[in-house]
C-alpha cells in the first residue's frame, strides 16, 4: 500500500481557475453545442418551425459533390498559403539576420502587412487586380495575358492565395527572425571557418535548428487558411467564380448566412470543428515526435 | 463586432434619449448605403418634422443579405425592429414566416390608415401580393433592368440603338470593328438574363406560376429558348462582343469606363453612371429576342420592400402605419424615383413626375416604368416567389459562369442549375411547412 499525505482540500484552486473555465464555457463550449444540435434539426430562417431529423443534414453532405470539391479546395488552398507564405518569410528572415546597417528599419517595414486586416489585405488586392482598373491586369496586357479573376477561377484562386499568404508572411517573418537570432553565433563562424557558404550553413545548419518554429508556424499558418481567411475571400472574390475559391469557412457562412439554411451550416461548422480536432491531435503526436528539439 | 457594439450603443442611447421626449419610436433597418442612405435619412428626418408623436429611426444594416440576416437574428432574440427592408429574393422567406410578419395592408387596416392596394404599379405590387391580391409588405425600391448604352460609342460607331437581339450584335460588331475593348456585358445575370429574359417574352420560369401557387413549384427555365440565347451569348464572347465582368454591379466601370459601349442592368444605376460617365449616355428597354416573341410582355421588377415585423405594441404599429402612409405619398416618392432612378411605385408619383417635366429633362428615366407596365403582368411575368431564392441565385450565378469560361454548354449549365435549385427548393418546402 502506498501511503499517502493528505492536505485539507481548499476552494482556492477552484476559484482560481473558475474564470477559465467559465469562459471557455459561454464562448466555446455552449456555442459548440448549440452547433452540433443545430445540425440535427431542419428549421425556417425565423425559427418558427422546427424538424428534428438526426443525421440527415449530415447525409445530404456527404453526397454533396460541391462540397466535397470545397473540401478538396481548401486543402489546397491551405497548403499553398502555408508554403508560399513560409517560404517567402524565412527567405526573407535569412537575409534580415544577415543585415547589419539598419536592420530594425528593414524588419518594422517588413511587419507591416501583419497590421492590415483582412478584409482590407482583400480589399487593396482586388483594387490592384480588377481587370478593368487595376494596374498588373494593364501590365499583363502588353505581355498579352489576359487576366480576369471574375470569370478564370485559376487566377481567381492564385489571387486570393497570394492575398492570404502576403498577409501572414510578415507574421512568420517574425518568428523566424527570432529563432535564426537564437542560434548562437560560435556554431554558424565555426562553419564559416571550415568554410562552408552561406547557402550550405543554411541548409545544413539553420533549416535544422530551426524546425521547431517551422512546425509551429505550420500549425499556425493551416489555421490560418482554414479560418482566418474569411474577409480575405469575402472582399476578393466572394467565393466566385463558379465556386472556384469557395473554402469550408466561406461555405458555412454562405449557406448559413447568406442562404439562411442554418441546420446544413451547422452541420459543416460541425465537421470543420472535428477536423481541427483532428488535425491538432495529429500533428502534436505524430509530427512533432519527428522534430529536433 | 466592435462595429455592431457600436450599432447597439447607439440604439440603446438613442432609446434613452427618445424616453425623456416621450415619443414612440419606430425603428427602421434599412440596405441603403452611400448617397441612397442618405437620401433614406432625409425621408425619416422630413417625416419626424411633420409631427411630433412619433420618431422614426433609420439604421443601416449592410447590404441586402445583411440587413435580412440582422433582422431574422434579432427576431430570435425578440428584438426586432419594426421595420426592415427586404430584397425581392427574401419575399418567399418573409412569406412563409407567417408568425413573424404583419402584413402590411392588415396593419394599415388596423392602424385606421387610408390604404388603396390600387394606387400601386401592378407590375411592383403583383410581385409582393398573396393569390387573395393582400399586399403583404410595403413596395419602397424597386427598380428593373434596361439596356444602357453609350451614346458617343454607339455614333461613332455607325451603330443605331438597339431593339432586338439581332440588333445588339451588329452593333456590337461596329463598336469592336471601331475600336472598342467590347460590344456588351451585362451585371445580375440571373437576374437580367434568366428571370426578366423569361418574363419579356412571356416564358415561364418554375411550375406553379412561377411559385405563387405553391411551395411544391419546380424550376423550368432549362427550356431550349433559355438556353439558345445564352449559347449565343456565350459565341459572341469570341471576338470581344460580349465581355463578363463579374456578379452584382461589378461589371459597371466597363461600361463607365468605356470599355463596353452597350450594358444590361438595373435602371437605379441611373446615379452611378451619371455621376461616372464621361460621355452621353442613354437607357432603352431591354433587346427582344424575335425568334420566341413578336413584342415584349413585361420585365419583372428588383429591388426591395418594407416589411413590418410582428410583436411590437399599438402605439408603434401606429406610428409605423403613418410612415408608411407618409412614405408612399406622390411628393416622397416622385422625388425618391427622380434622385435614385429606382421607379416610382404608385401611379400617382409617375403621373406627378411628368407633370413637374422630369422625363422631358432627362429623356430615357422612363424606361423602366414603360418597360414595367407594357402589358398586364401574366403569370409568366408578375414575379418569382421560390423559396431559398437567395441560394438558387447563387447555383445559377455559378452555372452561368461555366458556361461563360467555356467549361459547359448553355443547356448543361442550365439543366445543372435547375437539379440544383430544385434540391433547394424541397429543403425550403420541407423546413416552411
Amino acid at each position: 500500500m502506498l501511503k499517502r499525505v493528505h492536505f485539507p482540500s481548499s476552494p482556492l484552486p477552484y476559484l482560481l481557475v473558475a474564470p477559465q473555465i467559465l469562459i471557455t464555457i459561454v464562448f466555446f463550449i455552449w456555442p459548440a453545442s448549440q452547433a452540433v444540435y443545430q445540425s440535427f434539426l431542419i428549421e425556417d430562417a425565423f425559427g418558427l418551425s422546427t424538424e428534428f431529423v438526426w443525421f440527415e443534414n449530415f447525409a445530404y453532405l456527404a453526397q454533396d459533390e460541391h462540397y466535397y470539391g470545397s473540401f478538396v479546395r481548401t486543402m489546397f488552398f491551405s497548403a499553398a498559403v502555408a508554403l508560399l507564405s513560409m517560404s517567402f518569410a524565412v527567405l526573407l528572415a535569412g537575409f534580415a539576420d544577415r543585415v547589419i546597417r539598419g536592420a530594425t528599419l528593414y524588419r518594422t517595414l517588413l511587419i507591416w502587412p501583419y497590421a492590415v486586416a483582412p478584409v482590407l489585405a482583400g480589399a487593396l488586392w482586388v483594387f490592384m487586380f480588377n481587370p478593368t482598373l487595376g494596374i498588373f491586369p494593364y501590365i499583363l496586357k502588353f505581355g498579352g495575358y489576359d487576366w480576369n479573376h471574375y470569370l478564370n477561377g485559376n487566377q481567381a484562386m492564385l489571387l486570393v492565395i497570394l492575398a492570404a499568404a502576403w498577409k501572414q508572411v510578415a507574421y512568420n517573418f517574425l518568428f523566424y527572425l527570432a529563432a535564426m537570432q537564437s542560434i548562437p553565433k560560435s556554431l554558424i563562424e565555426a562553419a564559416a571557418i571550415d568554410g562552408a557558404g552561406p547557402v550550405r550553413r543554411f541548409w545544413t545548419m539553420v533549416f535544422p535548428l530551426i524546425s521547431p518554429t517551422t512546425f509551429f508556424l505550420l500549425v499556425i499558418n493551416v489555421v490560418y487558411a482554414f479560418f482566418d481567411t474569411f474577409g480575405i475571400i469575402h472582399a476578393v472574390t466572394q467565393g466566385g467564380p463558379a465556386s472556384s475559391t469557395t473554402t469550408l469557412v466561406y461555405k458555412v457562412f454562405n449557406d448559413g448566412f447568406v442562404g439562411l439554411d442554418l441546420g446544413g451550416s451547422a452541420a459543416q461548422s460541425v465537421i470543420l470543428m472535428f477536423l481541427v480536432i483532428i488535425m491538432t491531435v495529429v500533428q502534436f503526436r505524430y509530427v512533432e515526435k519527428k522534430v529536433e528539439y | 463586432m466592435s462595429v455592431k457594439s457600436l450599432f447597439c450603443t447607439s440604439a440603446i442611447l438613442a432609446s434613452a434619449m427618445t424616453a425623456a421626449y416621450a415619443e414612440t419610436e419606430v425603428q427602421w433597418w434599412h440596405a441603403m448605403g452611400g448617397t441612397n442612405g442618405e437620401r433614406v435619412n432625409k425621408i425619416a428626418e422630413d417625416f419626424n418634422a411633420t409631427q411630433d408623436e412619433f420618431k422614426v429611426v433609420p439604421v443601416y444594416k449592410g447590404n441586402y443579405t445583411e440587413t435580412m440576416t440582422a433582422a431574422i437574428a434579432a427576431f430570435r432574440a425578440k428584438e426586432h425592429p419594426q421595420i426592415v427592408q427586404v430584397f425581392e429574393v427574401g419575399t418567399a422567406t418573409m412569406m412563409a414566416a407567417k408568425g413573424a410578419i404583419y402584413p402590411v395592408e392588415k396593419l394599415m387596416q388596423d392602424a385606421g390608415e387610408p390604404f388603396d392596394g390600387n394606387a400601386f404599379l401592378p407590375a411592383v405590387a403583383s410581385y409582393y401580393e398573396t393569390t387573395d391580391g393582400e399586399l403583404l409588405s410595403m413596395p419602397f425600391n424597386s427598380s428593373t433592368p434596361v439596356m444602357w448604352y453609350n451614346k458617343d460609342a454607339l455614333d461613332a460607331a455607325g451603330a443605331s440603338i438597339p431593339e432586338t437581339w439581332d440588333d445588339v450584335k451588329v452593333a456590337a460588331q461596329k463598336l469592336v470593328d471601331n475600336g472598342m475593348d467590347c460590344g456588351v456585358s451585362f451585371g445580375w445575370q440571373s437576374w437580367v438574363m434568366v428571370e426578366n429574359f423569361s418574363a419579356w417574352h412571356n416564358i415561364g420560369m418554375g411550375s406553379k406560376e412561377n411559385g405563387f401557387a405553391g411551395f411544391d413549384t419546380e424550376l423550368t427555365f432549362n427550356n431550349a429558348s433559355v438556353a439558345a440565347r445564352l449559347d449565343d451569348v456565350a459565341a459572341m464572347s469570341k471576338g470581344n462582343l460580349f465581355k463578363y465582368g463579374g456578379r452584382r454591379g461589378d461589371s459597371l466601370p466597363l461600361f463607365t469606363g468605356g470599355e463596353c459601349g452597350m450594358w444590361m442592368n438595373s435602371s437605379a444605376y441611373y446615379g452611378s453612371i451619371k455621376g461616372q460617365a464621361e460621355f452621353e449616355f442613354g437607357q432603352t428597354m431591354l433587346p427582344l429576342d424575335t425568334s420566341l416573341a413578336d413584342a415584349p410582355q413585361n420585365s419583372i421588377i428588383g429591388g426591395a420592400t418594407l416589411w413590418v415585423l410582428g410583436g411590437h405594441d399599438d402605439a408603434e404599429y401606429k406610428g409605423t402605419a403613418k410612415f408608411l402612409t407618409y412614405l408612399s405619398s406622390p411628393e416622397v416618392q416622385a422625388w425618391w424615383h427622380q434622385e435614385t432612378g429606382y421607379v416610382p411605385i404608385t401611379t400617382a408619383a409617375y403621373e406627378l413626375s411628368k407633370e413637374q417635366g422630369f422625363y422631358e429633362s432627362n429623356p430615357g428615366t422612363d424606361t423602366a416604368i414603360k418597360q414595367l407596365s407594357l402589358n398586364p403582368p401574366t403569370a409568366n411575368s408578375r414575379g418569382l416567389r421560390f423559396g431559398n431564392f437567395v441560394q438558387i441565385r447563387d447555383v445559377i450565378n455559378e452555372e452561368m459562369e461555366e458556361l461563360w469560361s467555356g467549361q459547359k454548354s448553355a443547356k448543361d449549365a442550365l439543366d445543372a442549375a435547375v437539379e440544383r435549385g430544385n434540391a433547394l427548393l424541397r429543403k425550403f418546402e420541407r423546413s416552411a411547412s
